[in-house]
């Protein structure tokens, strides 16, 4: 994947976060303060209207400029959140112009690694990690040296939804949600699904 | 005197919290970043750095949240920043801001109003 096909699937979840905008929110409603779809939205809106003045950057650089945008522009958690995962996948990729499905997998360990970190969350929390983990998990377990890029990914996206799937099942204990507590049983989270939404989007565009 | 940074997801309580310390502090630097550049809800880094900015002196600045974005995106602030003198206080922001500010005014160094503001956290009310 060169720098203009990591621009147009920028573009392309921008527009997927737009059109499930209003299904996020009402998902966060439920358990949170309702913000999440029109947060994100607003996000990706800013980064959209950014990434034509990124056109001759390194990967690293435009997926840095996409976090900085998100932490400055969501307000909510998801932008220090979704900020801080594209920060660290940027330096992951600092001065390349081509991603691999290597790099790829090495930008989702380093971003959960940030969202761990960022969120002071592990796993089984009813995260976006919730979703994150298990689709690495499952990539890297799914990837032998010629396997076909959006195979693997494909098998990521299923892993994240069945994270989403498996977030209904327990109850919140970070973030605003977790005031909700018991009565978030049965609810998915929405971060786990809006970064469902993205890992399919990437697989999309392959 | 050592600044106090009131950071919430509401413009109304954020400056709220800063109206009442004046009730008995009165000239502690003291600044709100409440809500969203529009007003809406929410934690903006920008209002958060000009609000640290804007009361950062030589004592330092200590900042007070209320929760989740808030916390983190003034983490992100304070790491872009960099400054070895500007701490984020782990209280109730009400309470602590005006214990904060009150010790702020009494000379206390950056450790000591800290102390203070910590104090409110296990302060009991009943």
């Amino acid at each position: 994947m060169d720098t203009a096909k990591v621009l147009d699937v920028l573009n392309a979840i921008g527009a997927k976060i737009e059109e499930q905008k209003e299904y996020l929110t009402e998902l966060d409603n439920v358990i949170g303060d309702g913000d999440h779809g029109i947060n994100m939205a607003r996000g990706f809106q800013m980064v959209e209207t950014k990434l034509p003045t990124l056109a001759d950057k390194d990967i690293g650089t435009i997926l840095k400029t996409v976090g900085m945008t998100l932490v400055s522009t969501v307000g909510g958690s998801s932008g220090p959140l979704y900020g801080t995962a594209f920060m660290k996948a940027g330096m992951t990729m600092a001065g390349k112009t081509e991603m691999s499905l290597e790099d790829f997998i090495q930008c989702l360990d380093v971003a959960i690694e940030g969202v761990k970190m960022r969120g002071k969350a592990v796993q089984g929390e009813k995260t976006m990690l919730d979703a994150m983990i298990p689709a690495l998990d499952a990539m890297k377990a799914a990837l032998t040296p010629d396997a076909a890029p959006k195979t693997i990914l494909e098998i990521g996206v299923g892993a994240a939804w069945e994270g989403v799937e498996y977030t209904k099942t327990i109850i919140a204990t970070k973030g605003r949600a977790s005031y909700v507590g018991e009565r978030s049983i049965g609810h998915q989270d929405p971060g786990a699904t809006s970064f469902s939404y993205i890992l399919e989007t990437i697989s999309n565009c392959l | 005197m050592v600044g106090i940074v009131i950071v919430s997801h509401s413009e109304k309580l954020a400056e709220g919290v800063v109206d009442v310390t004046k009730i008995m502090a009165d000239g502690c630097p003291i600044a709100a970043a409440g809500g969203m550049e529009d007003g809406s809800f929410g934690t903006s880094y920008e209002k958060i750095m000009m609000a640290i900015e804007s009361v950062h002196g030589p004592e330092g600045v200590l900042v007070l949240m209320d929760m989740g974005s808030a916390v983190m995106t003034t983490e992100m602030v304070l790491e872009d920043l960099g400054y070895d003198d500007v701490f984020m206080v782990d209280c109730p922001i009400a309470e602590g801001a005006i214990a904060a500010t009150l010790a702020s005014c009494a000379g206390a160094d950056l450790a000591g109003v800290k102390q203070e503001a910590l104090s409110s956290k296990t302060a009991d009310k009943l």
